[in-house]
C-alpha cells in the first residue's frame, strides 16, 4: 500500500510536471530541472510497473487450520498458447 | 333436564377446541390459499402474524420463525401471496387460524421480491451511494480472488491474465458460490482477505446461473461484508444481465468475470501507456522549449533591438576610449606644457638672475679693465720715458758703446738671437749686423768651422 501511494503521488507528480512543461512560460534553467526531475519520476513509475511477477496462488488450509498459499493449478495452464 | 343431557355427550371447551382443531387439520391439510396480507406484524418471537384476505372474507393467518427463517423476502401489507398451510385453532383462544409453511408472492418470485426487498433496504441505508465507493488503486498489483476453483470464472480470468501478459499477482480464496453454505464462506472469505496486508484490489466472481444459483450475491451477510471492506472490491457475477446485490455494494461492477480481469489488468496497461505519454510529452516538450528558446534566441541576436544597444555600447565604449586618449594627451600636453614652462621659467629665472648679474659684473669689469688699461698706458709711457732716461745713462755703461768702437753685434735676421757660433746659422740665411751706427743685413755666403775657439776661426764670409 506504502509503494502503492508512492507509485501514485509519482505519476501525480509527474503529470504537473508535463503540464508545466507544456505551458512553456519557464526558464530555460527550470525548464532542465523539471525535465531531469521528470524522466527520475518516470523511471521511478517505470520500475513499479516492472516490479510485479505473474504468480497465481491459491489459499488452503493447513493441517492445524491456517491458510497458506500455494500455487494453483488451473485447466488454464501458463504454458498453454493464448486462445 | 338432566336426561337430555344424559343422552348428549358433553365436552369441555378444551375438548371440544381440540376435536375442530383436529378435524380441520386433517381436513385441510397442506391447502394452497390465495390471498392478501393485511395486518402484518412481528413480535419479539419472530413469528409472523397477519391476515388474509379477499373483498369480502378475511383468515387469520401466521407463519412461526420455524418456516419463516426460510422465507428470502419480507412479507407486508397488500401484497398478493400464495401460501401453502394448513388450518388450525388456537386452543386458548378458539380462534382458528390458518397455519402457514410457505409462502410466495403472488406475479413474482419470492427470491425477485427479497432481492428488491433487501437492494431498498440497504439503498435507504446508503450502502450503495456513491461516497462511499473505493476507487480501484492506480497500480493493482496484488488481486485477491474470491471464488470457486473448479469454476468457469477463475478460468476466464486466468485467461485474460495470460492473454495480456499481465505481470501480476493473483491470490485465489476458494469458496463455495451456490447453496446454503455459500454466503457464510464468502463473507469470511472477504474478512479474511483484509486481513492480509498486500492485496491492492478483491474480485469476487462466478459466471452465470439461474437466480437460485447467484443467490448468496444477493444475501445480506455479504453485502455487509462487501460495505465494509477496506480493500476496493470488484463484483464480477453471473452474465452481464446478472445484477446482484454484490453488484450494488461493491467499489465496482464487471459484467463477466473476464471483464473484471481486464479492468484489472487495463488499468495497469493503460498506465504503462500513459506514463509512456507522459515520457514522451516530457521529451517532446523540453525539445520544443530548447528550440523555441533558440529561435528566440536568433530572433533576438537578428532584432535591431539587440544590436543597436551593442552597437551602442560600443560607440560608447569607443567615445570613452577617444576620451581617455585625449584627456591623456590633454594632460601630457598641459604637463609638458607645465613641465616647459616650469623650465622656461626656471631657465627664464635663471637666465634673468645671471644676465643681469653678469652684466652688472661685466660692466663693472670693463669699467674697471678700461680704467686699468688707461693706468696702464699711463703707467706705461711713465715707464718708457723713465726708461728712455735711465737707457741714455745706461748707454755709456752697456756693450753697445763697444760698438763705437769698432765692434759689430750679428744677429740671426730670423729671431735676432745673437750669433755667436758659425754652427747657429746656415748657408743664405740673413744676418743684421748691429754696428756702433746703423745696422747691416748680409747673407751667409760661406761657412767656415774652426775646431780652435778663437773669433777667426769660425770665419764666414759675408
Amino acid at each position: 500500500m506504502m509503494e502503492e501511494k508512492k507509485f501514485e503521488k509519482a505519476l501525480e507528480e509527474l503529470e504537473q510536471i508535463v503540464a508545466k512543461l507544456e505551458k512553456g512560460n519557464l526558464s530555460l534553467e527550470e525548464s532542465l530541472k523539471l525535465f531531469e526531475e521528470g524522466i527520475k519520476l518516470s523511471r521511478f513509475c517505470n520500475s513499479k510497473l516492472e516490479e510485479a511477477e505473474k504468480k497465481i496462488e491459491i489459499l488452503q488450509k493447513d493441517t492445524e487450520g491456517k491458510f497458506i498459499k500455494k500455487p494453483f493449478e488451473s485447466g488454464e495452464d501458463n504454458d498453454l498458447p493464448a486462445e | 333436564m338432566e336426561d337430555i343431557f344424559a343422552e348428549q355427550r358433553i365436552y369441555t371447551v378444551s375438548e371440544i377446541n381440540r376435536l375442530v382443531r383436529q378435524d380441520l387439520e386433517e381436513s385441510y391439510c397442506d391447502i394452497w390459499v390465495e390471498g392478501e396480507i393485511s395486518n402484518f406484524r412481528v413480535p419479539t418471537s419472530g413469528h409472523y402474524y397477519f391476515t388474509l384476505k379477499d373483498k369480502k372474507s378475511q383468515l387469520r393467518g401466521v407463519m412461526f420463525v420455524s418456516r419463516n427463517r426460510y422465507l428470502k423476502f419480507l412479507p407486508y401489507d397488500g401484497l398478493l401471496v400464495l401460501v401453502r398451510g394448513t388450518i388450525t385453532i388456537y386452543e386458548p383462544r378458539g380462534d382458528y387460524q390458518f397455519n402457514i409453511d410457505l409462502m410466495e408472492p403472488k406475479g413474482k418470485g419470492s427470491l425477485q421480491l427479497a432481492f428488491e426487498q433487501l437492494k431498498q433496504k440497504l439503498q435507504e441505508e446508503g450502502l450503495f451511494a456513491p461516497e462511499y465507493k473505493k476507487p480501484l488503486p492506480l497500480l493493482p498489483q496484488r488481486i485477491g480472488i474470491i471464488t470457486s476453483p473448479t469454476g468457469a470464472a477463475i478460468r476466464d480470468i486466468i485467461r485474460v491474465i495470460n492473454r495480456r501478459f499481465a505481470n501480476v499477482e493473483l491470490l485465489i480464496f476458494p469458496t463455495k458460490v451456490q447453496g446454503d453454505k455459500a454466503a457464510q464462506e464468502i463473507a469470511f472469505a472477504i474478512d479474511y482477505m483484509n486481513t492480509l496486508p498486500d492485496i491492492d484490489v478483491l474480485i469476487l466472481t462466478r459466471g452465470g446461473g439461474s437466480l437460485e444459483d447467484l443467490w448468496p450475491f444477493n444475501e445480506e451477510i455479504v453485502a455487509r461484508r462487501i460495505f465494509t471492506s477496506k480493500i476496493p472490491l470488484i463484483s464480477a457475477v453471473g452474465h452481464e444481465i446478472d445484477f446482484t446485490i454484490s453488484d450494488f455494494v461493491a467499489d465496482l461492477r464487471a459484467p463477466t468475470p473476464s471483464a473484471a480481469a481486464e479492468m484489472v489488468v487495463e488499468n495497469k496497461l493503460e498506465l504503462q501507456e500513459r506514463l509512456n505519454s507522459l515520457r514522451w510529452k516530457i521529451i517532446n516538450s523540453l525539445k520544443y522549449l530548447v528550440e523555441s528558446w533558440r529561435s528566440r534566441f536568433n530572433l533576438l541576436a537578428r532584432h535591431r533591438g539587440f544590436y543597436q544597444p551593442l552597437n551602442m555600447i560600443a560607440s560608447y565604449a569607443q567615445r570613452v576610449d577617444e576620451s581617455i586618449i585625449r584627456l591623456n594627451n590633454a594632460i601630457s600636453v598641459r604637463l609638458i606644457a607645465l613641465k616647459n614652462q616650469f623650465a622656461l621659467s626656471r631657465h627664464l629665472l635663471e637666465q634673468i638672475d645671471l644676465l643681469a648679474y653678469v652684466r652688472e659684473k661685466g660692466e663693472k669689469l670693463s669699467t674697471l679693465f678700461s680704467s686699468l688699461n688707461a693706468a696702464f698706458r699711463y703707467h706705461l709711457s711713465q715707464l718708457s720715458n723713465t726708461l728712455g732716461a735711465v737707457a741714455g745713462k745706461l748707454d755709456s755703461l752697456s756693450p753697445l758703446a763697444i760698438l763705437e768702437r769698432g765692434y759689430s753685434l750679428c744677429r740671426r735676421a730670423v729671431d735676432r738671437s745673437i750669433v755667436k757660433d758659425a754652427r747657429q746659422v746656415s748657408v743664405g740665411e740673413e744676418l743684421s749686423v748691429r754696428l756702433w751706427r746703423g745696422e747691416i743685413g748680409c747673407g751667409v755666403k760661406k761657412i767656415v768651422l774652426s775646431p780652435k775657439r778663437g773669433y777667426n776661426d769660425g770665419r764666414k764670409e759675408v
